[in-house]
């Protein structure tokens, strides 16, 4: 075996230039999200003076997160996206679990026709119907309402969970059913059984309905633009619109309506990635 | 002989279990769907009365002075859009997922840092890009100044010749995460028995991507065209958010979202017009049902056969 310098240089190279390009493209991914975290909390002079440094004792301040908690109503907003968010997952995951079971369960004239039925909104955006949308939510009195946000949400993402679901409940051992039928069991106490074996799917498709919810510009402009209504994205929106030449403001305002996604991108990003990759193996 | 017949109850349950689903998706999507589809035959004269109109709204976008130009310009502005995502985000993602399949620790950690972007809000990326490429703040030009590059910068987002190409590669910037975590998962999904067997053949790296892996991928290859096609014709927030609903420079930027949003609400000196936004969202509903047409019955069932 040949093993002189020069080709072990050769292999070294060769093994380390995939990570060198998937350095320089984290760096691409990462830098504008970090140049944001740091300079917000910087005096103004720092942020224009000094923008690639970190905050020393001396340039750090606070002050942009004083004007934006002044200014802006950003704990309605939160709370707003909190309610809509929670709401509508928990409507999501209960109905289309549901439906899912349905599905996956029965074998009824029809099944293949609602199945196909429900697909249809996975590919066809939930947006071309907004003239439509509107005018209900203006009939149904809904509009400036949080109420009105969630159940368009709730139509939104229906159509993927029940496809997702009712792949997984069709896994479910028939045995198991099956013995539960015997012991009397009814068809709701075995969708109840069935449910909590479903868990980690029901966990992805939460992640996956929850953050096109919690970042969606759209409806809550179109539907519930009111400042009682604004979501968190929405208010964003607005303040920044206003605050442009405040920079510090428009620094805090960012991170702070970036936080909370990452924090939970942070803590669930390996079992999300897990999901993606095991479904699409399928 | 005869069938015993046995009289099952009527099934209550499934209909409990269905409908909640059924009516909320009828009622909040598929019947508003609908209806916008339907309202895009009617006219609302000044007088708020309602009257079937046939093609007539069709015809006004394709030709009338008043919108014909600007659904023309945004059509090809919104194909020059998805270009732009198929040249550089798809491959890009192919590159990084080949790159990723390897394994090990320090890849999974650049997967979940390269994949960030895509699950913060378009808003959010819009207004960081906003900032970085603004020549007050100059921190796109230091970098760039750093590598040499100082020259190349310009107000990119200023111009109407840079600014939809800079729109898109932003928007590029932001989503490349999905296409490359949907290569990623087909690739570590190829059995290792054919690669290894291409490798004892000789074969280098480099041919066996392309010749075993690439082939083998090309399902995952269509589903990420179709979700781009889908996803860029559909696209609104970024445009909106960085460019506002007029999509300046001088339209420049404008693509079929930000000229719904338009027609629909109107604009400084236009009314909003009900009718004919649904006439523009009528023509995105038939763009987009083409694409994932085209893709069902050309691409899916040609490459089916190719599957192990």
């Amino acid at each position: 075996m040949r093993t002189t310098p020069l080709y072990r240089l050769r292999q070294w190279i060769e093994k380390s230039i995939p990570i060198i390009i998937l350095t320089i493209y984290a760096l691409i991914s990462l830098f504008p999200i970090v140049m944001i975290l740091f300079n917000s909390f910087k005096a103004k002079k720092a942020i224009f003076g000094t923008p690639f440094a970190l905050p020393t004792s001396e340039t750090f301040s606070l002050i942009g997160y004083e004007t934006v908690l002044d200014r802006a109503t950003f704990h309605i907003y939160f709370l707003n996206s909190g309610i809509v968010t929670f709401v509508a997952l928990v409507l999501t995951l209960f109905v289309g679990a549901m439906a899912a079971f349905a599905l996956a369960e029965y074998d009824f004239p029809g099944n293949a026709m609602v199945a196909l039925y429900l697909s249809i909104g996975i590919m066809i955006p939930i947006r071309l119907g907004t003239v439509g949308i509107l005018r209900l939510m203006v009939s149904l009195k809904l509009v400036n309402t949080l109420t009105g946000l969630i159940l368009i949400y709730v139509a939104q993402a229906l159509p993927m969970t029940i496809f997702i679901l009712s792949q997984f409940m069709r896994q479910v051992p028939k045995d198991l059913k099956d013995a539960a039928r015997i012991d009397g069991a009814s068809e709701y106490r075995i969708f109840g059984m069935v449910l909590p074996l479903v868990r980690p799917a029901l966990g992805a498709i939460g992640i996956f309905t929850m953050i096109p919810i919690w970042n969606d510009l759209w409806f809550p402009l179109i539907v519930a633009p009111s400042a009682k209504t604004a979501t968190v994205t929405l208010g964003v929106q607005q303040f920044l619109g206003q605050w442009v030449s405040d920079w510090n403001a428009v620094l805090s305002s960012l991170t702070m309506a970036m936080i909370p996604i990452l924090l939970l991108y942070i803590i669930f990003s390996q079992q999300m990635i897990r999901s993606i990759t095991a479904g699409a193996l399928k | 002989m005869r069938i015993s017949k046995r009289r099952f109850p009527f099934p209550v349950h499934i209909l409990v279990f269905l409908a909640p689903a059924v009516l909320l998706y009828s009622l909040f999507m598929v019947i508003p769907l609908v209806n916008s589809l339907r309202l895009s035959f009617f006219e609302i004269n000044n007088q708020n009365q309602v009257s079937f109109a046939g093609l007539q709204n069709y015809v006004k976008l394709f030709t009338d002075s008043n919108f014909a130009p600007s659904f023309w310009r945004a059509l090809r502005n919104n194909f020059v859009f998805f270009a732009v995502h198929m040249l550089v985000q798809n491959p890009i993602g192919l590159l990084l997922a080949a790159l990723l399949a390897a394994g090990g620790r320090i890849r999974n950690f650049f997967r979940t840092i390269i994949f960030m972007p895509t699950v913060l809000s378009v808003v959010i990326i819009g207004f960081i890009w906003q900032l970085i490429l603004n020549p007050l703040w100059g921190v796109a030009e230091s970098m760039l100044e750093a590598v040499g590059l100082g020259a190349w910068f310009g107000p990119w987002l200023g111009k109407p010749e840079t600014a939809l190409v800079t729109v898109a590669l932003i928007s590029v910037w932001q989503f490349v995460g999905i296409p490359m975590i949907l290569f990623y998962a087909a690739l570590i999904g190829i059995p290792e028995e054919l690669t290894e067997a291409a490798r004892v053949d000789g074969a280098t790296g480099w041919e066996i991507f392309w010749h075993v892996k690439f082939p083998l991928i090309l399902p995952t290859v269509g589903i990420v065209s179709v979700l781009t096609f889908v996803g860029n014709f559909n696209a609104f927030d970024l445009i909106y958010t960085m460019k506002g609903a007029n999509a300046g420079p001088d339209f420049s930027t404008d693509i079929m979202g930000t000229l719904f949003y338009r027609t629909f609400f109107g604009q400084q000196l236009q009314l909003g017009n009900p009718t004919m936004g649904a006439t523009v969202a009528a023509m995105m509903f038939l763009i987009i049902l083409t694409g994932v047409l085209l893709y069902m019955f050309l691409w899916a069932r040609r490459v089916q056969s190719y599957e192990l």
